[in-house]
């Protein structure tokens, strides 16, 4: 394939997940939403205001960066599981395995197409906020950058999954036992420096926890953590991950037989 | 000379299971004919169908397609090749029109060009209005037409089919054949299929092959297979019941039930003998046919052969 052609098929790839996630709006975009909504809710405004300040902001300023990033996580990531291991399902994988598409054009609209839900669910939950609470961003670049990469890298973890899911129970494992736990520890509600030293330690070792500390510095300007090395950490996870899954596509693993 | 449309060389396929489904297969089918893979359940066929199209990981040997090596250059090789596999694989919820231009789509054609030879192929094969209805919604034989749609939208020049006619009604299954026949004569498409309704092989294949148990048996041109038939066997209706079975000097006779007969003839022999004497026996006969398609009883005789039974050709 010439390159035209092959910007034509990653381009064929990344609008069919666009249409497929809008299609199901009400499963794809709705509920985190609503959900999100009901942590601004109690968490931000009733409970909230009895926590007082965390890090020198008002509690909802402080967990409105870490709800949307956890918004995008989960988002990302369970759109590529779930809609391609629908293709394994259903064998319309076998669409994809016979054309002369490249792995990594495959991969690459995948990717996309669950960084799309991702971000777009992210926006969404961004504008809930607004109800709430007005924040300014610091650093939006950084805010950009680091939100849209963490998106591609959980996007890629979904494609994984996705390849190695043998039944549609082996795709919720992952989000429930691994990724809930992990955000939930991961800074999103509070200050690892609340911690005693052991834990903070410990969640040193979470990698959600750069992210979701690298996002809160783009938008409020405080962190937990050195961000520069937080920011070569996900950018290095994302060339990891994308070679593996890239060498796990190529050699037809959980789609050829 | 041209490079034959496909070529196998010593293709061995072991199942992670260890079961060994090819046992090394040499295959040629020549650019424009219209080939029949043909064997029993379990043969072979779509394993070795599905490794020409990389759905299925080959153990050993070599595939090529219009001689490029699937191994060597595979985007090259997947242009020259449309698929239409045995079981559905499609997304159930999109639209039909949509799941055509998505393939055109995946093979760099781009929307301005796919869009009317979509809507012609859906046309072409009595799917124009059904564009807009989800694919789940079809009937069985409307996801086949679907599929051929799917599998012709980068106009391939090797169309391989994996039991396009299954579960396909008789009239809808003659349109098929004549849509296959005239994208083989007018646009000098290859076809290779698969069937297990042998007529169907034999009015529409030029050359054949046999394979049974991951071995081939056969590879022959169809005229030549059906010239190996020795005995034909006819059934024959009679006029009235009769107590025993009459006997024919030379032609070996026996009585299905009271009002009907089975008559062999070898090669050589006239029919026309056979007559003569039944009705100098009085014996009047009503009508005749086939006792099976002659295709049909030179496969099993070839598969039976391999299986320990009794061949009915030299
Ligand atoms: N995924 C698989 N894992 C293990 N064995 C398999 C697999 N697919 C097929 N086989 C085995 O390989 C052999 C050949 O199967 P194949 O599907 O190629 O047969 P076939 O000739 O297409 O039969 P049919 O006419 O029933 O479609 C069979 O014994 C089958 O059980
Ligand atoms: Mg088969």
């Amino acid at each position: 394939m010439n390159a035209q052609q092959t910007l034509i098929a990653l381009w064929t790839i990344v609008v069919r997940e666009i249409r497929r996630f809008m299609r199901i709006w009400p499963q794809t975009l709705l509920p985190p939403s609503i959900t999100m909504a009901m942590y601004f809710l109690i968490f931000g405004n009733l409970i909230g205001s009895r926590v007082g300040e965390m890090d020198g902001f008002d509690y909802i300023d402080y967990i409105v960066p870490g709800l949307i990033m956890m918004s995008v996580i989960t988002n990302s990531y369970s759109n590529v599981a779930s809609s391609f291991f629908g293709n394994k399902f259903q064998r319309s994988v076998e669409e994809l395995i016979v054309s002369p598409m490249q792995g990594w054009t495959i991969l690459t609209g995948f990717i996309a197409g669950g960084a799309a839900r991702g971000l777009l669910v992210g926006l969404i939950v961004t504008l809930v906020s607004m109800f709430f609470t007005r924040l300014e961003v610091v650093h939006p670049l950084l805010t950009c950058l680091v939100v849209v990469l963490t998106a591609t890298l959980f996007s890629i973890g979904g494609f994984i999954n996705a390849l190695m899911a043998n039944k549609f129970d082996d795709i919720s494992i992952v989000p429930i036992f691994v990724l809930t736990p992990l955000t939930y520890l991961g800074g999103v509600f509070y200050s690892i420096h609340t911690l005693p030293e052991f834990w903070q330690h410990v969640s040193l070792l979470n990698p959600i926890l750069y992210m979701v500390n690298t996002f809160r510095f783009g938008i409020l300007g405080v962190s937990d953590i050195a961000v520069g090395w937080a920011l070569v950490a996900i950018v290095g996870f994302n060339v990891l991950f994308f070679a593996v899954a890239l060498r796990m596509l190529n050699r037809g693993k959980g789609i050829r037989h | 000379m041209a490079a034959p449309a496909l070529s196998i060389r010593g293709l061995t396929k072991v199942y992670a299971n260890h079961h060994q489904a090819l046992k090394g297969i040499d295959l040629e089918v020549a650019d424009g004919d219209f080939f029949a893979l043909l064997g029993p359940n379990g043969a072979g066929k779509s394993t070795t169908l599905g490794i020409i199209c990389s759905l299925v990981n080959k153990t050993a040997g070599k595939v090529e397609i219009f001689g490029i090596d699937i191994d060597r250059d595979f985007s090259k090789a997947k242009y020259a090749l449309g698929v239409v596999p045995q079981e559905f694989n499609f997304n159930q919820f999109e639209k039909v029109e949509d799941i055509v231009l998505a393939q055109a789509g995946y093979y760099g054609i781009p929307l301005r060009r796919a869009k009317p030879r979509a809507r012609q192929l859906l046309e072409d094969l009595g799917l124009a209005d059904k564009r807009d209805t989800p694919a789940r919604m079809l009937s069985g034989g409307m996801k086949r037409r679907l599929m051929i749609a799917r599998a012709l939208i980068h106009q391939p020049r090797l169309l391989i089919l994996d039991e396009p006619t299954a579960g396909v009604d008789i009239e809808l299954r003659r349109s098929m054949w004549e849509y296959m026949q005239r994208i083989n004569r007018e646009e000098g498409t290859t076809i290779i299929l698969t069937t297990h309704y042998l007529e169907e092989a034999e009015s529409l294949c030029r050359n054949i092959a046999i394979i049974n148990r991951g071995e081939i048996v056969e590879n022959t041109s169809m005229r030549a297979l059906l010239g190996q038939l020795d005995v034909e066997t006819f059934v024959l209706d009679l006029a009235a019941p009769l107590e025993s079975v009459p006997e024919i000097e030379g032609f070996a006779v026996a009585r299905l039930d009271p009002s009907q007969l089975s008559l062999s003839v070898s090669r050589g022999q006239r029919i026309n003998d056979a007559f003569a004497a039944l009705t100098a026996q009085g014996i009047e006969v009503v009508s005749m046919r086939n006792r099976a398609n002659r295709l049909e009883e030179l496969f099993v005789a070839l598969v039976e052969d391999k299986q320990g039974g009794k061949g009915g050709i030299r």
